[in-house]
């Protein structure tokens, strides 16, 4: 994406270009080229984030032991956890708010252009913290993402400190992110883009900023308590000093359930405009998907004990959690009848943008329906910490949030770089990926039925067949990748140039600018009617 | 594409021989007890719901995929709002959810119903075992997996149960209610068995409650749900299912055993047999942190060979075996370990892997330790 408006824009010299050399990338306060940083590192992350996911397949190949001891192996899943939710999926909509939200609405910059750099850069720095302490003695942290006390402190290895910190680091920057996000939004708005008349991925994004603005400080809170009882003698989560490991729970999911919310409400909004793009059709029911996107970011602070089931809540607790559990899927379900609509009687047809988009849908459906079963307190008891729930989040989560993500860089990419997408190649990513995905983790569903708990690096031998379908599948997965990343760069270096439009079906401010668009854009405010 | 396709189903099916069992488990099991079967069918009703579900919407997006192609000539329309489409899709779903809720409540109550048990058994979670302690019947031992670690590293072909068997299995007699309290002696362990539909979260510092009445004798088996550490796929659970007399044999046979093995500490031992008693003690209680070569895994977990505990002063290395070490894994194995089994270990840690102290511990002397500090509570 550096070719992004260079030439573009000559005609105007008081809009001056993007400085030259490395200091661009540094001191940089533009949008589109912070946004550009925000999708490369998320790149960058996703692959590292995916090698370890093929390690850990790797040795679920076979039973037995092969590669790696359970040590590392415990490393590699909380690794893969951590880098892929902050590293990989977050800055990947952080970077497309950065790019999409202000030529969406009519802005000439986000609201707060050095804070936004500040935001970018902290991440790398980081994330470099983290992967450290793969170098460090007693090595990274193994206590899973979602690091239960007390095996994250009393029994924690030595560099539960630097994760801590890490964490920290990238709770500064999703705040920073976040608070960008809604200033831009409420401020700087076109005249005449009223809330009503907004793009839906600028209101999923703005309704995710509130998500992470709200829980990210409790994940900051919760990760402190961690430090000072391994470091100063506290004793938040230890039953022997008065506290509760329970407690350690509580806090983490009151964060943890509207995070999975962060990381797909923006996917929603992706979705809302390729599927209109290319059914050539306005998307159906606007205004429920605004009210739908809201209810579940409020239904989403009030289910966090389904991850808990098996805690030992009492009867009341268990019903409670259960029903606004399954009350979450009226609103989603609603989406999905919205995107099944808008192609209704549509004009359809599939560029790449719009296969992922679909398998989005469909896949993301199968991820939403197995949510609503592990809903279900009493099945869930079966469920629970097995291969069935890891089947579900990684169905929410990577045909959902990534191909959401992936749709959208398809999407935009013209517009992005001025060059015509290689459907041809768009297309082979997409089929393999597809297959890839289903093939890794559609066995998964039923070695968690089966009865294989999750994070454990050998497993009987009735497990056996599944688990080898999974890691072909893995490494399919995996590996089509790279022909994402081919595609990426050869369309950033050459291709014929795309029109202002883009696709023909594209409707919105952000299809009004040229392709590429200059590098300040909307210095004046366009005029929405 | 089809050849992808081709070529990942070839190279599965290539594989399959190296796969020892050939089971393509699909589904939950319907277990052997009442709950169990209650969710078994719960969670068939819920999927066919969702199956049905999921075929309307993909039914759908299918149809309009087909026939709504721009390729066939479909010519967009252009409404894009129906309120009455809309409030529609909105309350059938909420209609659906509450014919799902109503089996799903009528089963969770039944289940939170832990009265009238007829035997107590306190579930504790360490790493890596579990121990089981029948509370009236005074009997207390702990269960550890005994698949051997050739197995494990592929130096031993793998057993049928391989990674599912224990040395002593919990037995349990068949028809009676069993109330289990689960708590934990250091991390949070998850205490799970498919067939009898219990998982419960052993939490250190809080006992959980979960019961079961078992319909049918056999042998069921679980696994520890909940990361534990690095050993947590190697805690398995299994249930010997017995007749109610099959049962009350066993346990007074049980009973005598442990009642013998409290006599062994009365007599001398040899160092040759606290020796190989020590490293079986060892290797199933001690190697999973320290290693069976002793080296450890520093620094979380640090070596045995000529550490300054273990070759130094003796008092020193029985108080840290017996009372473990405040703030690490290291736990207190007063509670957990007989007396001949404490001396045989430090015996064994003392004169194994070059450490040739020479030091042998009577487990008379551990006895006296163990009563004395139990005596001055």
């Amino acid at each position: 994406m550096s070719a992004v408006g260079t030439e573009v824009d000559t005609h105007d010299d008081h809009h001056h270009g993007p400085a030259r050399g490395i200091g661009r990338w540094l001191f940089t306060t533009n949008h589109k080229d912070i946004g550009t940083l925000y999708l490369f590192f998320s790149l960058i992350m996703f692959l590292i984030g995916g090698s370890m996911a093929l390690l850990i397949r790797a040795e679920l190949f076979q039973p037995g032991l092969q590669l790696i001891e359970p040590g590392f192996f415990n490393q590699m899943t909380t690794l893969h956890g951590l880098i892929m939710v902050f590293g990989a999926v977050m800055p990947a909509f952080v970077g497309l708010a950065n790019w999409m939200i202000p030529i969406m609405i009519g802005a000439p910059d986000m609201a707060l252009p050095r804070m936004n750099n500040w935001s970018f850069w902290i991440l790398p720095f980081a994330f470099a913290m983290l992967l450290s302490s793969l170098f460090m003695e007693g090595g990274a942290p193994n206590f899973g993402w979602t690091f239960y006390a007390p095996l994250s402190t009393t029994y924690a290895p030595p560099s539960v400190t630097y994760f801590v910190f890490g964490v920290h680091m990238m709770g500064i920057s999703s705040i920073m992110g976040a608070i960008n996000i809604i200033a831009t939004i409420t401020n700087m708005r076109a005249p005449g883009m009223t809330w009503m008349k907004l793009p839906l991925f600028v209101w999923t994004w703005l309704i995710t900023a509130f998500l992470l603005l709200a829980v990210m400080p409790v994940l900051a809170g919760v990760v402190t308590m961690v430090l000072t009882d391994v470091h100063f003698g506290t004793s938040f989560f230890n039953a022997a000093g008065g506290g509760d490991p329970v407690l350690f729970q509580h806090v983490f999911w009151f964060f943890g359930h509207p995070e999975v919310y962060i990381m797909i409400l923006p996917a929603f909004g992706i979705v809302s405009h390729i599927i209109p793009t290319f059914a050539r059709k306005p998307l159906f029911g606007y205004a429920s998907m605004v009210y739908a996107t809201a209810s579940i970011a409020v239904l989403s602070f009030t289910v966090w004990a389904h991850h808990m089931f098996t805690v030992g809540i009492p009867l009341a607790g268990e019903l409670f959690f259960m029903y606004a559990t399954m009350a979450i899927a009226v609103p989603t379900g609603v989406k999905v009848f919205n995107w099944m609509a808008t192609m209704w009687r549509g004009s359809i047809t599939f560029e790449t943008p719009m296969l992922f988009a679909l398998a989005f849908v469909v896949l993301f459906t199968i991820g939403g329906l197995s949510g609503l079963m592990l809903a279900i307190a009493p099945s869930d008891f079966q469920y629970h910490d097995t291969y069935f729930v890891v089947a579900h989040f990684h169905y929410v989560l990577v045909p959902g949030a990534v191909f959401g993500i992936m749709a959208g860089v398809y999407f935009w990419l013209p517009k992005w770089t001025g060059h015509v997408l290689d459907e041809r190649a768009g297309r082979r990513h997409f089929w393999l990926s597809f297959i890839g995905v289903n093939l890794t983790f559609f066995p998964m569903h039923f070695i968690g039925l089966a009865g294989m708990p999750r994070r454990i690096p050998d497993y009987a031998l009735q497990f056996a067949d599944f688990n080898m379908v999974a890691s072909i599948g893995a490494f399919l997965f995996g590996f089509s990748q790279l022909l994402f990343v081919w595609n990426v760069i050869s369309n950033i270096r050459k291709g014929r140039q795309a029109t202002d439009q883009v696709w023909e079906g594209a409707q919105g401010l952000e299809w009004e600018l040229s392709s590429p668009p200059p590098y300040h854009s909307f210095s004046e405010p366009p005029k929405v009617n | 594409m089809a050849s992808a396709l081709a070529f990942v189903a070839a190279l599965a099916l290539a594989c399959m021989p190296a796969v020892v069992s050939g089971a393509w488990e699909v589904n939950l099991d319907p277990g052997v007890t009442e709950i169990s079967r209650a969710i078994f069918d719960l969670h068939m009703t819920i999927f066919w719901i969702c199956v049905a579900i999921a075929c309307l919407v993909f039914g759908v997006m299918l149809w309009a995929a087909y026939f709504h192609r721009k390729s066939r000539g479909a010519v967009a329309k252009h409404f894009h709002e129906n309120t009455f489409l809309e409030i529609l899709w909105t309350l059938i779903p909420i209609g659906i959810l509450v014919l799902m809720a109503v089996p799903a409540t009528a089963t969770l109550i039944k289940i939170y119903d832990p009265r009238d048990a007829e035997l107590d058994v306190l579930v504790t979670g360490y790493q890596w075992r579990w121990r089981y302690q029948y509370l009236d019947q005074e009997l207390d031992y702990f269960s550890n997996m005994s698949t051997p670690m050739e197995q494990v590293t592929n130096q031993a072909a793998k057993g049928e149960n391989y990674l599912l068997e224990v040395d002593r299995p919990l037995v349990l007699p068949v028809g009676k209610k069993i109330r289990f309290l689960l708590t934990s002696n250091d991390v949070i362990h998850s205490w799970w068995v498919p067939a009898i539909a219990v998982k419960q979260d052993a939490i250190p510092g809080f006992v959980n409650e979960a019961w079961t009445v078992i319909d049918k004798p056999g042998i069921y088996r679980g696994q520890c749900a909940e990361l534990c550490g690095q050993n947590h796929a190697f805690m398995p659970i299994v249930l010997d299912v017995r007749e109610e007399e099959e049962f009350a044999a066993w346990l007074s046979e049980a009973q005598a055993e442990a009642a013998a093995a409290g006599q062994e500490s009365t007599r001398e031992w040899t160092m040759d047999e606290l020796m190989a008693r020590g490293e079986e003690v060892y290797n199933t209680n001690c190697a999973a942190c320290h290693q069976v070569t002793g080296a450890g895994v520093p620094p979380v977990f640090p070596a045995l060979v000529g550490s300054p505990v273990v070759t130094g002063d003796i008092a020193a290395h029985e108080a840290i075996v017996l009372q473990g070490k405040a703030g690490t894994a290291m736990q207190s194995f007063a509670s957990q370990l007989s007396a001949a089994d404490l001396a045989a270990v430090i015996t064994y840690e003392r004169n194994a892997w070059g450490n040739n102290t020479g030091d042998l511990i009577q487990p008379s002397a551990i006895a006296e330790k163990l009563s004395n500090a139990t005596g001055g509570e």
